[in-house]
């Protein structure tokens, strides 16, 4: 019989103590955070989409190599002497055209193995992480600040200079036939 | 009312229609509002948001939800019993706003002033396990006919606590009628018949714990009537997808949630008649103190819906509070706990009435 009580009183007080718990949460501020209008600050390392500085690109192709997906396609063409094509931040003096430069960002696995190769810094990772698409194309970002005519303009601007250089080769050959070879190559 | 609406018309066909609107406007509002509530309650009590994208705070979040139900596609099985299905929600419905019919909202504001209002709402508030079971075996579903048989056994044992603790009130005011249990309680909160009912008798002190008891009896019992948290083992979400309405879909759906919601504020309206003086003023009427007669039953419909959505409160408090109870524990705390207290509250009520 006294079990009986002290089950009543226990039911009647555990209730209200639950209550008084839940009460106090009513007037406790949300926790939420409004995702797309609040953003959480992302810690200083955090690796998201890649973005490429093409000023600074040299064209050298080590971030492409590094890569463990092979999500990054790089594609350049020799300059010829006269074409000015500026320097980049840190003094190197560029000597490629960057043709191609695709990143299938589908592909790649922010292993960040690209970043540090790079003799110019001009590959890095940014702190964008919305960039779902409807089409899986839209995936493969095309860094290169080239249009298609430029990049024809400047195979054919290397081929013409090469085969210049062939034939002026050839007729320096032609003209003085010495049995050693001279280290002409080095200008390219 | 309806005579008023007689005498305004003239019409026996539309003065009935007129009075049958009105409780039907309210059970809709009550689900509009209590739904969205809701929300927003489990919501700061799990120091969430809560609906925040719809309207302005959420608001027209329960008025997309509506919408979206009525636009859906009437989806059946092929094995239910079609017209027994059919006909389920529409009963439950039925039930739940027969129920409203005889609940006062003000003085005059009520939809048949019948003298055994009391009896008649405990009569058609159990029609609704009809419904119900009718719902969960034309389902032809294993956890819908397990559902309905819960719903049964919940609904028919916790009547018993509730009308033993009605028993009692109606012992100690001597009507059935709602309206005269209001009337007595009139003037001010201490003629409530939680503080011991009026006059100022010795027998009103002594009363004052029983009554104690008997609107924590009357209030829980009430609470499994309407299967809401913590006695919602008929639909455990959990272990019986939705119980009973689990094969319904779309507006059928809605008609069940529809006499949900009415049933939370039916059960509400009869623990504030019978304990919180249902829609009297608790510090007298202000028409009285302005000498404005038109504002008192205003404000006489105003107490009683805010009475109504605090027992509507409390419900969503507890729903958020307390975790379900197994069906033993159910049933344990209905036949040895409740019951018992009833009977013994009774006596004792009834001893001192005689006083």
């Amino acid at each position: 019989m006294k079990q009986y009580f002290k089950n009543t009183w226990d039911g009647i007080y555990t209730v209200l103590v639950g209550m008084r718990i839940t009460f106090k949460h009513l007037f406790t501020p949300a926790v939420t955070i409004q995702y797309p209008e609040v953003k959480v600050k992302l810690p200083d390392r955090v690796r998201n989409r890649l973005y490429v500085n093409m000023d600074d690109c040299i064209g050298c192709d080590q971030c492409a190599r590094a890569c463990p997906v092979s999500c990054i396609e790089i594609e350049t063409v020799k300059s010829v002497p006269g074409e000015d094509l500026g320097i980049t931040s840190n003094g190197k003096k560029k000597a490629l055209w960057v043709t191609k430069f695709d990143i299938d960002i589908a592909k790649c696995c922010y292993c960040q193995l690209c970043v540090f190769p790079c003799p110019t810094e001009c590959i890095y990772m940014t702190d964008v992480y919305e960039f779902s698409e409807y089409d899986r194309s839209n995936f493969i970002y095309k860094f290169s600040t080239l249009d298609n005519e430029e990049v024809e303009q400047k195979k054919i601007n290397h081929e013409k200079f090469q085969a210049e250089k062939e034939a002026q080769k050839a007729a320096v050959a032609a003209a003085k036939p010495k049995p050693e070879a001279p280290a002409q190559p080095s200008a390219n | 009312m309806y005579q008023f609406f007689y005498d305004l018309t003239g019409n026996v066909i539309i003065s009935t229609i007129a009075v049958a609107v009105v409780p039907l406007v309210n059970i809709l509002i009550v689900a509009l509002i209590g739904v969205y509530l809701e929300r927003k309650v489990s919501a700061w009590m799990q120091d969430r948001v809560g609906p925040n994208r719809t309207g302005p705070l959420g608001l027209f979040q329960t008025v997309a939800d509506f919408v979206k139900m009525l636009q859906k596609e009437d989806a059946t099985s092929t094995e239910i019993d079609r017209k027994l299905y059919n006909i389920a929600p529409v009963l439950v419905f039925a039930g739940t706003f027969a129920s409203f019919a005889a609940i006062p909202f003000s003085k005059h504001l009520i939809g048949s002033e019948i003298e055994v209002g009391l009896f008649y709402i405990l009569a058609v508030s159990s029609f609704v396990v009809a419904g119900i079971l009718m719902a969960g075996w034309a389902s032809n579903n294993k956890y819908s006919l397990l559902g309905s048989m819960r719903a049964a056994a919940q609904i028919i044992s916790y009547e018993i606590p509730t009308a033993i603790v009605v028993l009692s009130m109606v012992m100690l005011t001597g009507t059935l009628s709602l309206t005269q249990i209001s009337e007595i309680q009139t003037a001010h909160f201490w003629n409530w018949y939680i503080f011991g009912g009026p006059g100022l008798a010795l027998s009103k002190f002594l009363l004052i714990p029983f009554m104690i008891v008997g609107f924590i009896i009357i209030f829980i019992s009430t609470l499994a009537e309407v299967n809401r948290t913590p006695f919602d083992i008929p639909e455990a979400e959990s272990e019986l997808v939705a119980g009973y309405f689990t094969e319904y879909c779309g507006t059928k759906w809605a008609m069940f949630m529809l006499a949900e919601y009415g049933n939370m504020f039916a059960v509400s309206a009869i623990v504030s008649i019978l304990f919180f003086g249902g829609y009297q003023s608790p510090f007298g009427y202000l028409g009285n103190t302005l000498g404005v007669s038109w504002l008192i039953p205003l404000e006489q419909v105003g107490w009683f819906i805010a009475k109504g959505w605090f027992f509507i409160f409390i419900q969503m408090w507890l729903r958020w509070t307390l975790p379900r109870l197994r069906v033993d524990q159910l049933m344990s705390l209905c036949w040895k706990y409740l019951i018992p207290y009833a009977i013994v509250n009774l006596v004792i009520i009834g001893i001192i009435s005689l006083l």
